[in-house]
């Protein structure tokens, strides 16, 4: 068989989602909510096959990329961008992630929305939560494996789109079910972040297409170099605002306190969206324009101080959480900086790489930490009312690790895939978060030096707040009578975290020091920039790409924090209303990470209450007084009223119009008085008139 | 003796009749000799149609004259009845009296 016809299917990852997404629109009505999501994880599910066709496809015939054009998009006068899928090692590895852990979500969905304490048996909330599901799906195969940076943006939108959708899911309540518009502002903050984002994003499409005159791929990769050579502040610009794209989609500072509040959305969503894919989408932008960053020294390092200093922020705010989910969504934070800085120091392949893994191991995180709010959901349900009758008014929040603790013994499964997921997250030998982070650490120990610092002291923190997690949710005694009734997930729940667990244990072989095989793969889309820089003796020593002093350095700091949060939280367990025993220790220092160092407080006084008190100023001074009181009342108005009143209906209207109107009549008049005098009734003169006017014409004709 | 007399000749007596005729018709004012005055009129023209026919040696021009006169008679007789009509109503025929249409 022809193999390479297998890559005309590749427009089948973006319409067999796209085709799942109608069937539960239109028919959805009358499916069973099992029906829906069969249908949802079959779409997606199906995607992963082609994606994966696609993939051995390209690995028989060498991994050169392929363009297949799919349909005429924009075409007006020398621009043209045709919507064309590119397929490369790249753009497949992306497919797979995204399809094949989604497929994995959407199948955990099915159980997980049905018994959300939110979801009130309403089916139209299942099939449109599926609907997004697959329009999700759809939108980031559109992003992953576009041509151009137009297609991509439009991948970018979609996603981002989605994510909107999804975090505002149960948009008429707050996470614990209650009325309320906080859900709806969390996704309005994560719409509003990514705008800014956004802006840098279209900046850097500009500027592309000015200088380039394309937006494909290859058309303005083939001329970077030119480009380079003649203006090299143009990559500069470019590079940078793309770089402002890739802080708001993948929530780097200082856009990234759109993604804690996105925890609003169900946690499906956070685990697919907000942790395993779309927030990705900046990291593989920027692997994806390795041939313009390579060409700016002074852009990788700041996309790579952008990413280390992240990493080591959203790290230490994840060590003062108490929601299981936000300690998530910072360590998602921190870890998209760990890859942001690999892909900012060259180190594509290093970053793509813990892209993959994160996903796998993140995404069981967060859908373990859903599977642990539900059992703590079944706990408090079971709860007789007598017995909580004192607690009854304060609302229970099954989200919050200072009411759980000794869940180890309810919910087994979930917590033995839990453990795998933290072990591959704290990175520990041989999971698979050991392999990806510490190729990064030895990149960045080899060209970054300070990133390569912040990323340790990053790594530390990791295990240490993982640590915390674990010792709290699952060890010690129950802090809460719902705790205690905890129960754990069915089948349609578990099944997935078990494939999730075990590619978080086994995900590192993709790319083991040796074999390479990631590399090998990727190098055929990214060609690694080789920098020449003066390297410390201690850091030659490889063993085929793992050096023993940072794969030692990171592995013992990691088993330190493990121990130390052993120390503080496993030891002497948490007990009921008892203060966090690390506030003690730390002080101040503590409430700094714990309120997140104010930055929604300080972004709010200095640019969202600032940008509030414009808009009334805008709204007050400006448009109702200035142009609505002043500008339209007294100016327009006015002279409108002027010139009816005076120059229009005196002087033109009654002056000029009535004038000519009655000059005409009296005109009229005039000439008919006087034609009136040739009809004087007498036969004879007619007669007479007949008779010179035959001989008028006569005359003509004769002496003509 | 048909050729003896040139067509000018029949010219000129068809001009002075349609003359005659004509100023008959402008400065009588009694109907009747109006009417005479314009079958003098047609009669002259009667007169050409005959002379050019017979110089030129065809019968259209014959025959036109008998359309002619046929036109005629009907003529007169419409306007007799109109003259009838008009005494009727006005006890004269004074054509300078029918000036009822004077604006």
């Amino acid at each position: 068989m022809d193999l390479t016809r297998l890559f005309s299917l590749v427009p089948l990852i973006v319409f067999l989602p796209a085709l799942g997404l109608l069937v539960n629109l239109i028919f959805g009505k009358k499916f069973s909510e099992t029906v829906i999501g069969t249908v949802a994880s079959t779409a997606s599910g199906l995607a992963f096959v082609v994606s994966a066709a696609l993939g051995y496809a390209l690995w028989t015939t060498g991994g050169a990329a392929q363009v297949v054009p799919f349909a005429e998009w924009i075409h007006i006068g020398t621009l043209n961008i045709p919507w064309a899928f590119r397929v490369d090692t790249l753009s497949v590895l992306m497919m797979l992630v995204v399809s094949g852990v989604g497929t994995l979500i959407h199948i955990y969905a099915i159980g997980y929305m049905h018994e959300d304490v939110r979801f009130k048996n309403d089916p139209g909330r299942f099939q449109r939560f599926f609907v997004y599901l697959n329009l999700f799906i759809a939108m980031m195969m559109i992003l992953v494996s576009g041509d151009s940076y137009l297609m991509l943006f439009v991948g970018w939108e979609g996603v981002g789109l989605c994510s909107f959708l999804l975090i505002g899911f149960w948009y008429e309540m707050d996470t614990l079910g209650r009325p309320s518009w906080a859900n709806s502002n969390a996704a309005k903050k994560a719409m509003i972040a990514n705008r800014v984002g956004d802006f840098g994003f279209l900046m850097a499409a500009f500027t592309i297409f000015w200088y380039f005159k394309s937006l494909s791929f290859d058309a303005v990769f083939a001329q970077a170099g030119q480009v380079a050579a003649v203006s090299p502040n143009v990559i500069l610009f470019i590079t940078l605002f793309l770089l402002i794209g890739v802080t708001g989609k993948s929530a780097q500072l200082p856009l990234f306190v759109w993604l804690p509040d996105a925890m609003a959305g169900p946690t499906p969503v956070s685990a697919l969206i907000h942790a395993a894919t779309m927030v990705t989408a900046g990291v593989y932008l920027v692997a994806r324009s390795a041939p313009l960053y390579t060409l700016v020294p002074v852009a990788q390092q700041t996309v790579a101080l952008v990413g280390g200093i992240t990493a080591l922020f959203a790290a230490t705010i994840a060590v003062g959480q108490y929601d299981i989910k936000k300690v998530l969504a910072y360590s998602t934070i921190s870890q998209l900086g760990f890859m942001v800085a690999a892909v900012g120091m060259g180190a594509f392949t290093a970053g793509m790489f813990h892209l993959v893994t994160h996903a796998f191991f993140k995404a069981l995180l967060f859908l373990s930490a859903g599977s642990v709010i539900l059992g703590m959901e079944r706990g408090h349900h079971h709860l007789p009312h007598g017995e909580h009758g004192e607690h009854h008014e304060e609302v229970f929040d099954p989200g919050d690790m200072r009411n759980m603790g000794g869940l180890r013994k309810q919910m087994p499964v979930t917590f033995w895939v839990y453990l795998a997921g933290t072990l591959a997250l704290a990175g520990i030998v041989p999971f698979a978060g050991f392999w990806s982070k510490d190729e990064i650490l030895l990149d960045a120990a080899r060209n970054f030096p300070v990133v390569y610092w912040l990323l340790t002291v990053a790594a530390f923190l990791t295990a240490f707040y993982m640590g915390r997690q674990v010792w709290m949710v699952f060890f010690g005694k129950p802090r809460h009578a719902a705790a205690e009734h905890a129960e754990e997930s069915p089948k349609v729940i578990t099944v997935p975290l078990m494939v999730l667990a075990g590619l978080s244990v086994l995900g590192g072989a993709l790319n083991l020091p040796y074999l390479n095989s990631l590399s090998a793969w990727l190098g055929h889309t990214i060609e690694a920039a080789e920098r020449e820089i003066a390297v410390a003796p201690w850091l030659q020593v490889s063993w085929g790409g793992l050096n023993p002093w940072v794969a030692l350095l990171s592995t013992v700091l990691a088993l330190a924090a493990i121990y130390f949060s052993w120390l503080i939280y496993g030891r002497k367990p948490l007990e009921t209303g008892q203060v966090d025993p690390l506030k003690k220790a730390l002080g101040p220092v503590f409430t700094i990470f714990e309120r997140k160092y104010w930055v929604d407080e300080v972004y709010g006084a200095l640019v969202v209450n600032r940008f509030v008190d414009l808009s009334r100023f805008l709204a007050d001074v400006i448009d109702w007084r200035f142009w609505h009181d002043w500008f339209h009342e007294k100016v327009i108005a006015g002279t409108y009223q002027f010139l009816s009143k005076t120059v229009l209906n005196l002087r033109v209207d009654q002056q000029f119009i009535d004038a000519i109107a009655n000059g005409l009549a009296r005109l009229t008049g005039w000439v008919s008085s006087q034609l009136r005098r040739l009809q004087n009734g007498f036969v004879r003169s007619y007669a007479l008139a007949v008779l010179f006017g035959v001989v008028i014409i006569l005359g003509y004709l004769l002496l003509k | 003796m048909t050729g003896s007399i040139p067509l000018s000749y029949y010219l000129a007596l068809s001009g002075i009749l349609f003359s005659m005729g004509a100023l008959g018709v402008l400065v009588r004012r009694n109907p009747l000799i109006i009417f005479m005055s314009i079958e003098l009129m047609l009669n002259s023209a009667n007169l050409a149609f005959v002379a050019f026919a017979r110089n030129i040696q065809s019968p259209a021009g014959q025959l036109i004259v008998l359309f002619v006169m046929t036109v005629a008679a009907a003529e007169v007789a419409v306007g007799l009845a109109l003259i009838v009509i008009i005494f009727r109503n006005k006890h004269s025929i004074n054509v300078d009296l029918m000036n009822s249409l004077k604006g």
